[in-house]
């Protein structure tokens, strides 16, 4: 039984990876940027939505409010201000700058809030449990995180498939010049691209900030699992993001289960296992 | 008849590379226009410049008399300027109809819409949920052109439609025009095929190395005078 059970908390812990990595493919698919702060960004949301529920004394969740929109404000601007301008035929200028990113972001945070580990107390959804029979149990704030997951994507996908916004999204990632021939804004559709990124990444944030400890120094492990998960679903296609965060959960939690110490191992082991046998990774888009 | 769009002296650089030197052209209202010339001529150069692909100086282009070539491509399509560019360059990732729906993001109303559209070829109505990629070379072509009407132009720039297509089918391509014109849109079309592009025009621009090498009308013109300009012989 105590196998049954690391598999289904795996299985959940897999839709906050899902999160993760929801941003990350999304700006991936539309512009072909590689942001190697997007770690980072996930902890910023935290630590933002920990100044929130300080300053304004309400529920972690609640603090959504004002985290998501100020997040999508700041992904709007970033891509605008900087990201923007180091887009082109070099794919080298992206990564140096999101990596610069990365080491601002940690630092700033360092210096406002300490190296100290923080936590957002979110009261008894923390603890509290569904019992499904047999000595196993559902946490809700997994269960809350899983379905959030599921709705995100569903809502991304939504967006992508029957708006004009995801309409215009995927045809600027297919030919920009193009697009901009009839009358679209390349950089003003980058940046809405990457403001709904950091929307999602916010929701990633506070629910990460609910369920786990964090500091200003975790955001590249946050990464990491992200791409882990957006690779081994495959790139471009955000049901196989979840199904990648699931697969990632899984392993991780299998991995726990024999040995404690290789909880992780066992997650980056079943994304080169998925590496080798599908490079594309499991569900590719199919290209017209 | 009243000039739609005039290029004086207009130039085109790739880096150091000049393409284009001091090409004057015009296109009347109501007008269709068709500019030939060899691989090389600097024909889809002329249209990039036009659109705003290439950015130029603002005065070496005049559509309806202002001044437009320094705006971004994104403005002169909302000038009314659209193109139907060479190979198609349809949105892989988009069915049919969304790639037509691209054309009207530039939101200029007018004659059309995805009706109309479909009434002028009717078979991608059919094929509307298809990707754009899906079909045939001919219908590809279609779809480019609808897209470009979409965006109810005054002026559609037409690349090379009928490069790697049938003959049978570049003739459906060709009746499409006069349905266009009749709408009030002026066209201008770029053609390596000599013959084609006199049987459309009322004026024919025949460029070679980045310069007009012949200017007239299809009735006026030799095909000795046609031949020297465009092989340059």
């Amino acid at each position: 039984m105590d196998w049954v059970n690391a598999i289904v908390q795996g299985i959940f812990v897999g839709g906050l990876y899902a999160l993760f990595a929801t941003g990350l493919s999304l700006i991936f698919g539309v512009m072909r940027l590689v942001n190697i702060a997007h770690g980072d960004l996930i902890i910023l949301a935290a630590f933002l939505s920990l100044a929130v529920v300080d300053g304004l004394n309400i529920h972690p969740l609640v603090s959504l409010v004002i985290v998501v929109p100020v997040m999508a404000a700041f992904g709007y601007a970033l891509q605008r201000g900087i990201l923007n301008f180091t887009l082109g035929k070099d794919i080298l200028p992206p990564l140096l700058v999101t990596f610069g990113l990365s080491v601002i972001i940690q630092n700033a945070l360092l210096e406002t809030f300490s190296a100290d580990s923080q936590r957002l107390q979110a009261g008894a959804i923390e603890t509290a449990s569904i019992p499904i029979g047999q000595g196993l149990a559902i946490g809700v704030l997994p269960l809350i995180i899983f379905v959030t997951a599921i709705v995100v994507i569903g809502g991304l996908q939504f967006v992508f498939y029957q708006t004009t916004l995801g309409r215009v999204f995927r045809a600027t990632s297919d030919d920009a010049v193009t697009a901009r021939t009839m009358g679209i804004d390349k950089s003003h559709v980058f940046a809405l691209a990457m403001a709904l990124a950091l929307a999602v990444v916010a929701i990633a944030g506070v629910l990460m900030g609910i369920r786990t400890n964090f500091d200003p120094a975790v955001g590249p492990a946050r990464l990491l699992f992200a791409f882990e998960a957006v690779i081994m679903g495959g790139l471009g296609n955000l049901w196989g993001t979840l199904a990648g965060g699931i697969i990632l959960g899984v392993a991780q939690a299998i991995g726990a289960q024999i040995n404690p110490g290789w909880q992780i191992l066992a997650g980056h082991i079943a994304f080169l296992i998925v590496l080798v046998i599908r490079p594309n990774g499991l569900f590719p888009r199919i290209q017209g | 008849m009243t000039p739609l769009l005039e290029t004086r002296a207009l130039e085109a650089f790739y880096g150091d590379f000049q393409a284009l030197f001091g090409i004057d052209f015009t296109v009347g209202e109501g007008e269709t226009v068709a500019i030939i010339g060899s691989n090389g001529a600097g024909k889809s150069t002329f249209l990039k410049s036009i659109t705003g692909v290439l950015s130029n100086k603002a005065d070496a282009i005049r559509f309806k008399n202002e001044p437009i070539g320094s705006l971004a491509a994104n403005h002169v399509v909302r000038r009314g300027i659209a193109m139907v560019p060479e190979g198609r360059r349809l949105f892989p990732s988009l069915s049919v109809e969304e790639n037509l729906q691209m054309g009207a993001m530039s939101k200029r109303s007018g004659h059309w819409t995805l009706e109309t559209v479909y009434r002028l070829f009717p078979v991608l109505k059919e094929r509307r949920y298809s990707p754009g990629t899906a079909l045939s070379g001919g219908q590809q072509q279609m779809v480019a052109i609808g897209r470009g009407l979409m965006a109810n132009p005054d002026l559609l720039l037409c690349d090379e439609i009928s490069l790697g297509l049938a003959p049978i089918i570049i003739k459906d391509i060709y009746a499409a025009i006069p349905s266009i014109t009749s709408e009030g849109t002026t066209v201008a079309v770029v053609e390596q095929d000599i013959n084609q592009a006199l049987a459309v025009a009322d004026r024919v621009y025949c460029f070679q190395e980045g310069r007009v090498s012949l200017e007239g009308t299809p009735d006026t013109l030799t095909r000795e005078q046609i031949s020297a300009a465009y092989f340059g012989l």
